[in-house]
């Protein structure tokens, strides 16, 4: 899998609260989570998801198991995720929806393209090839069907 | 030589491995998307060697008629295919399954990342999202990487105002909030076994905040008198010598009250370092210490005195709740002031009762003081039942042992 967007810098440790706030959980609509993500870090950051690659500090994703912060951020239209790691039930929730995650030290410069391919096993940002841990067989079966519904699907 | 994970799992660390799990549950939070992922997956059958159960506990009752129709929903789909299921007011699920539902050895899943409390009873328990739940409810099993373990090595007896609380926060301190990413906890030493099955499930409930995926406890002989209370005849688990990426060591004596300060779990600070600030809301519940030792602790604490702020008491299941009546202690506990919530987890998520306004400051006896978790621009401190209740009485952060 490959893929390119522009970098956008985030710190370490960003929780799922701080991704989608509890108050905005009671609801299906998708557009709902899209619009307010990231709203209680900087209510500005939503509107430049779309096509962003996220590089972020260490444990990305702690706290709660709230699926809709791996939804939120697809659904903003972010590419991918990096950052040195992830907490282990928002790895998981990322993968199963279908949004890639990448596991690399990589050194964030805002603004600048960011190319990744997950089976050649490296992402590049500013003229700068980083390898990356790569995911499971497992995972990355699950991401290649384009999360874990479309694996069930096609495996009826 | 294998840790309990990796005997548990079958697996040594590092391993991917499929099994079979042999209890799963998901709350009206995350069963809402596991089940609208059920659905997209195509077939509609349940694995047949697990047991399933619903738990309705993170706004219970609902909140608005957007909340009760997706638990409408829930609700239904839960009765209609004989999981075992748990409406408003029953509790927590963590706590629901801790009474009595959970074996040591078992594999056990939870939709909500507090399913490691069920660690306490040595049973492999983690959390996952919904999707993953979706798909166990398809299959039965999932996927997991067999953890590398970090031990716990507890000696000696927590004295004077300690709690289990102050013991779990003093290891996240140590640890941060990452670090026991991917791994697990193993709770060890002769610390162990003067540790009450509720002080246990304290301290396995916290793991998930050093990032861990599961916090394990060997069944003993307090696990064995547990669970026989609950009707079920289990084994002990012996440890074995076995390899820890990680060790920590902990003398219970020296365990002080202490609190996490705000927005951080892992900033952690003794009481006494905070004390005066004032507060707006004491706030005692939750799978973390709203059970019955909890409640009758806070009880015995602030009887015949009346708290100085608004305290929200809310026990984590109707059996608690039904103890707490039937023994006096929900009496002294409404004397004093307080008011009491309907079992499940209040106020802790922010969803629906006991939201903080801008600028307001809870002391809080849950699991998490995450930025505007309980509410826009409030802040929250997280610590015992015993801070708690000195808290309340003074109206501003005190020690359990001032005085």
């Amino acid at each position: 899998m490959q893929g390119r967007g522009t970098g956008i810098c985030l710190p370490a440790d960003i929780d799922t609260d701080i991704i989608i706030a509890g108050r905005y959980l009671r609801t299906k609509d998708y557009d709902v989570w899209a619009t307010h993500v990231f709203e209680d870090l900087d209510p500005s950051l939503a509107p430049h998801l779309k096509g962003a690659v996220i590089v972020a500090g260490k444990n990305f994703g702690c706290g709660s198991s709230r699926e809709q912060a791996a939804l939120a951020l697809r659904e903003a239209g972010v590419v991918a995720v990096i950052a040195p790691s992830f907490a282990r039930i928002f790895f998981r929730n990322a993968i199963n929806i279908g949004l890639p995650l990448i596991e690399s030290d990589l050194t964030c410069e805002e603004g600048s393209t960011i190319e990744f391919d997950l089976s050649g096993g490296w992402v590049e940002s500013g003229g700068k090839r980083y390898t990356i841990c790569p995911l499971s067989s497992r995972m990355q079966e699950i991401l290649m069907a384009g999360g874990l519904v479309q694996y069930w699907r096609a495996r009826r | 030589m294998s840790t309990l994970s990796e005997r548990i799992l079958g697996a040594s660390a590092g391993e991917y491995v499929d099994r079979n799990v042999d209890r799963a549950y998901a709350h009206d939070g995350t069963g809402v998307l596991a089940l609208e992922a059920w659905k997209n997956m195509g077939e509609n059958r349940l694995g047949k060697n697990t047991r399933y159960y619903i738990q309705f506990d993170h706004i219970a009752p609902a909140n608005n008629s957007t909340t009760a129709a997706l638990q409408h929903d829930l609700r239904d789909f839960a009765k209609k295919s004989s999981m075992h299921f748990s409406d408003v007011g029953c509790g927590i699920c963590h706590q629901l399954m801790g009474e009595g539902m959970v074996l040591p050895g078992e594999i056990v899943v939870g939709a909500d990342s507090h399913s490691v409390t069920m660690g306490a009873f040595g049973a492999f328990a983690t959390g996952v999202g919904a999707t993953d739940m979706a798909s166990i409810w398809l299959t039965g099993e999932t996927w997991f990487r067999v953890p590398e373990s970090i031990g716990i090595n507890l000696t000696g007896r927590l004295t004077g105002a300690a709690e289990a609380k102050d013991l779990a926060l003093a290891y996240i301190g140590k640890l941060g909030t990452d670090g026991a990413t991917y791994d697990a906890l193993e709770f060890v030493g002769d610390g162990v076994h003067y540790l009450s099955m509720d002080e246990r499930l304290v301290l396995a409930n916290l793991s998930v905040e050093a990032g861990a995926k599961t916090g394990l406890f060997y069944a003993d002989d307090v696990t064995i008198r547990f669970l026989k209370e609950h009707g079920h005849d289990v084994s002990c688990q012996e440890p074995e010598s076995c390899i820890y990426k990680q060790e920590l060591d902990f003398d219970l004596n020296n365990i002080v009250p202490l609190v996490a300060v705000p927005h951080r779990v892992d900033t952690v600070k003794p009481v006494d370092a905070v004390a005066g600030v004032p507060i707006d809301q004491v706030f005692v519940g939750t799978c973390t210490n709203g059970r019955y030792s909890d409640l009758a602790r806070f009880a015995r604490l602030i009887r015949g005195r009346k708290v100085a702020v608004r305290t929200i008491v809310v026990p984590a299941s109707a059996s608690i709740l039904e103890k707490a009546i039937r023994t006096g202690v929900l009496a002294d506990i409404v004397s004093a002031g307080c008011t009491i919530g309907t079992p499940g987890c209040g106020p802790c998520l922010g969803y629906h009762m006991g939201v903080l306004g801008e600028g307001e400051v809870c002391l809080s006896t849950a699991n998490r003081n995450f930025k505007n978790r309980m509410g826009v621009g409030g802040e929250i401190y997280l610590g015992s039942v015993a801070t708690a209740a000195a808290s309340a009485l003074q109206g501003e952060i005190t020690s359990p042992e001032a005085g």
